[in-house]
């Protein structure tokens, strides 16, 4: 017998009341009795710091950041702080972009022209061929363009600059060593959102590791945001910066006052584990760390978690250490999953980790179609998904 | 209800000072402001440019070895590359497309330089990276690398010209600098050309872009080019103040350089120069132009508006420059060229270690596995 769609039963079973709240805004709610798929709750999740305290005992940072205070941040007001810092510690950082003067159209550079001046904190024309190829001229003549393109689903016109210009500007100087565009950050806001459909929710973070010269950064919190922003701006190399919108007022943590920098091409373990490694980067992080405390519980297991934080080139010893730990690995992230990062973290796991490996390499990824409006949360790895993943590894 | 008819404006009148038989065209300005030195400078340094093509059109061993590199000349156009280029400042930015070749030798780069970049070996500045003819000399000339891409590199100037203002306004200098870009018609196609002319204006940055039409991209004439009054007319679109330029012309088109750069200093914007002039070689050694256009028209333009020969009448009408002299000089950079080609080909290439250097600023855990 063919079941109806869920929504059919739902409605013919209770009535009104579930019609409106669940068939209205069936893309954006979960099935009443689920156990798995409910909402993250950022507000206890242990990916972000809930305390100064957690906060501030990160060892990555400096002794004098670590004694100094924290504050409550969104994600954009993170990366606000950390785009005040550079703008007050560095005559020749620029910040630009679409609607960049008013505040921008995710709030990520509010104040920054009114106190900083026009002239280095301003609009753009709408046009990200010529914002990022504007970026790359003035980072070749050492000033620090960090541009901002609106949505990463609008990175595509850019994409020859970026791939064949910012990438490539120290490979072809040669000698002339002076010559880089090392100044150059692109932000972008990206991933789903839960509405966003097929132009404001993409995740295009793996187009830009298939070519060597760029470095790829997506953080997963505030607080990771701030450190690895302002690594970003100080690296001389051109850095990719994706930020998942999801997250901009989502997630909520405890962000150390002072400036820091954390350190870029180097994944970090979130959690320790012994059973089974899952790598993941940006939101789905949140997903996976709810999927591990229900399998944790369910299959009394233990699961590692790390978070790759750099896409491109990313600390593949880190991967692999884990998983000769533990022998088994899944990649999660939101893009499609054929050639994605899970991809080639897949392929550098079973080279460098074959005889220890318990079970197949899996992806929990966007599956192959497109991110339409109303299927999002099927689209993108779900709690459900990432705990299945563990469940088929552990027993393989 | 009126509508603008282009085709009804008269097209935009072309700036020159001589006539063909190198005497000023109005006789009441005064003489160009240029000292015989540079004159003579200028002529050699076109000479030189041309000197490639010379080399490569004698078929000679020489001409095998330079033509098995598929390189690009600037046969028509030296004029217009030395002229502009000599009217820029010491610690003024370029960016170019690939024909520039007078630009760069103007702006310091050697012989020696041009012939380590086409042998590619361990004395290239750009280490052996890129195609000949795509020279890397930002160092010693204040030009950017040239990449084969067309186009991209006017909104680099742009963010060039702007990341120097912002620095000399800090640094209270004496000598405000500008960028320069440099594209063909053809590369003005491009949607980077319209979106650095647009930016430009709009922020009011001090760039000179400088367009050489020289008729032709590979095969495409003008006509399937654009249906506009060439790149001159563009300048309205965007708001920004153009001149069209004789670019056989060497003071015609060093006078509007001077002009334009004093312009966008004194007043912070752009300028755009459309230098005219008619690609008299091929487009590249892997083209045979004369499938597309007559000998006939190639042969005119080289023998009859040269910018070279232009300059020449005008230093022999000065006496400062012979027949005789011309030869000997002709032979001696043929013989330069030559000469240098086989001391570069000797020298090794650069280390093949080297092919994953300077891809970041250091090597990534991949690279050293």
């Amino acid at each position: 017998m063919i079941r109806p769609p869920l929504h059919h039963r739902l409605v013919v079973n209770t009535g009104k009341r579930l019609y409106n709240s669940a068939l209205h805004r069936a893309y954006s709610s979960h099935p009443p009795s689920a156990r798995l798929n409910v909402p993250i709750d950022y507000a206890t999740t242990p990916i972000l710091h809930h305390t100064s305290k957690s906060a501030l005992s990160n060892p990555e940072l400096l002794t004098e950041v670590r004694n100094g205070t924290a504050s409550r941040q969104n994600l954009f007001q993170a990366v606000n702080s950390a785009l005040s810092h550079a703008l007050s510690s560095d005559p020749s950082v620029l910040l630009f972009g679409e609607d960049v003067a008013f505040g921008g159209v995710f709030r990520c550079s509010m104040n920054l022209s009114s106190e900083f001046g026009s002239d280095r904190v301003f609009n753009t024309p709408l046009s990200e061929q010529g914002i990022v190829g504007f970026a790359i001229g003035a980072a070749m003549e050492g000033a620090k363009a960090i541009a901002e393109v609106q949505f990463a689903d609008y990175v595509y016109p850019a994409f020859d600059q970026l791939v064949n210009e910012a990438a490539k500007v120290r490979f072809r100087a040669g000698a002339n060593e002076e010559q880089t565009c090392g100044g150059l950050v692109v932000r972008m806001p990206t991933g789903g959102v839960g509405h966003g459909a097929l132009y404001h929710s993409q995740s295009p973070e793996s187009l830009f590791t298939h070519i060597p010269g760029l470095r790829v950064i997506l953080p997963r919190s505030p607080a990771q945001a701030k450190g690895l922003l302002l690594a970003a701006i100080a690296c001389p190399d051109p850095c990719i910066f994706l930020e998942p919108k999801i997250l901009y007022r989502a997630a909520v943590e405890q962000v150390p006052t002072e400036p820091y920098t954390l350190p870029i091409s180097t994944a970090e373990v979130l959690k320790q584990g012994t059973d089974i490694t899952i790598i993941s980067y940006g939101a789905p992080l949140y997903t996976c760390s709810a999927a591990i405390e229900k399998a944790e519980k369910d299959f009394g297991c233990s699961v590692e978690l790390i978070d790759l934080r750099t896409i491109y080139p990313w600390d593949r010893q880190a991967v692999m250490g884990s998983v000769n730990k533990t022998g088994r690995a899944i990649v999660v992230h939101e893009s499609m999953v054929n050639a994605g990062v899970g991809a080639e973290v897949a392929a550098t796991i079973q080279e460098g980790c074959f005889l220890k490996l318990e079970a197949p390499v899996q992806r929990v990824a966007g599956w192959t179609t497109h991110m339409g409006l109303i299927y999002e949360r099927f689209n993108i790895p779900d709690v459900a998904r990432v705990y299945d993943a563990i469940r088929v590894a552990l027993n393989y | 209800m009126d509508f603008i008819v282009p085709s009804q404006m008269p097209p935009i009148a072309t700036y020159r000072v001589l006539d063909f038989n190198a005497k000023l065209i109005d006789r009441n300005r005064p003489a160009p402001d240029v000292i015989d030195e540079q004159a003579l400078t200028w002529h050699r340094n076109m000479l030189i440019d041309h000197g490639w093509y010379h080399v490569r059109s004698t078929k000679t061993r020489s001409f095998e070895l330079l033509h098995g590199m598929c390189k690009l000349d600037s046969t028509g156009e030296e004029g217009i590359t030395v002229g502009s280029a000599a009217a820029f400042g010491p610690d003024d930015i370029i960016t170019t497309q690939y024909r520039e070749t007078g630009v760069i030798a103007q702006r310091g780069y050697t012989l020696e330089d041009f012939l380590c970049q086409l042998m590619h070996n361990k004395d290239d500045p750009g280490k052996g990276r890129n195609m000949p003819v795509h020279y890397s000399g930002r160092v010693k000339t204040g030009v950017h690398a040239v990449a084969s891409t067309l186009g991209i590199q006017t909104p680099h100037a742009v963010g060039a010209a702007y990341a120097m203002k912002l620095e000399d306004q800090r640094t209270a200098t004496k000598r405000p600098r500008v960028a320069a870009a440099y594209f063909g018609e053809g590369a003005a196609s491009e949607g980077d050309f319209h979106e650095a002319l647009n930016f430009a204006a709009v922020r009011e940055y001090p760039v000179v872009f400088i367009c050489r039409n020289n008729g032709f991209a590979i095969s495409t004439p003008n006509r399937e080019q654009y249906r506009g009054d060439g790149i001159a007319s563009r300048g309205v679109g965007y708001g920004i103040e153009a001149m069209r330029v004789d670019g056989t012309d060497i003071f015609a088109v060093y006078e509007a350089t001077v002009e334009a750069r004093r312009r966008t200093l004194a007043d912070n914007k752009p300028i755009l120069l459309e230098l005219m002039s008619y690609r008299s070689g091929h487009h590249s050694t892997s083209d045979d132009s004369f499938a597309y256009r007559s000998r006939q028209d190639a042969s005119n333009w080289s023998t009859q508006h040269s910018a070279i020969s232009l300059l020449r009448k005008w230093l022999e009408k000065k006496r400062l420059w012979t027949a005789e002299q011309d030869k000997d000089t002709r032979t001696h950079i043929r013989k330069d060229i030559i000469a240098g080609m086989k001391v570069a080909e000797k020298k090794p290439m650069p280390p093949l270690t080297s092919s994953w250097d300077d891809v970041y600023a250091v090597y990534s855990e991949e690279q050293t596995a």
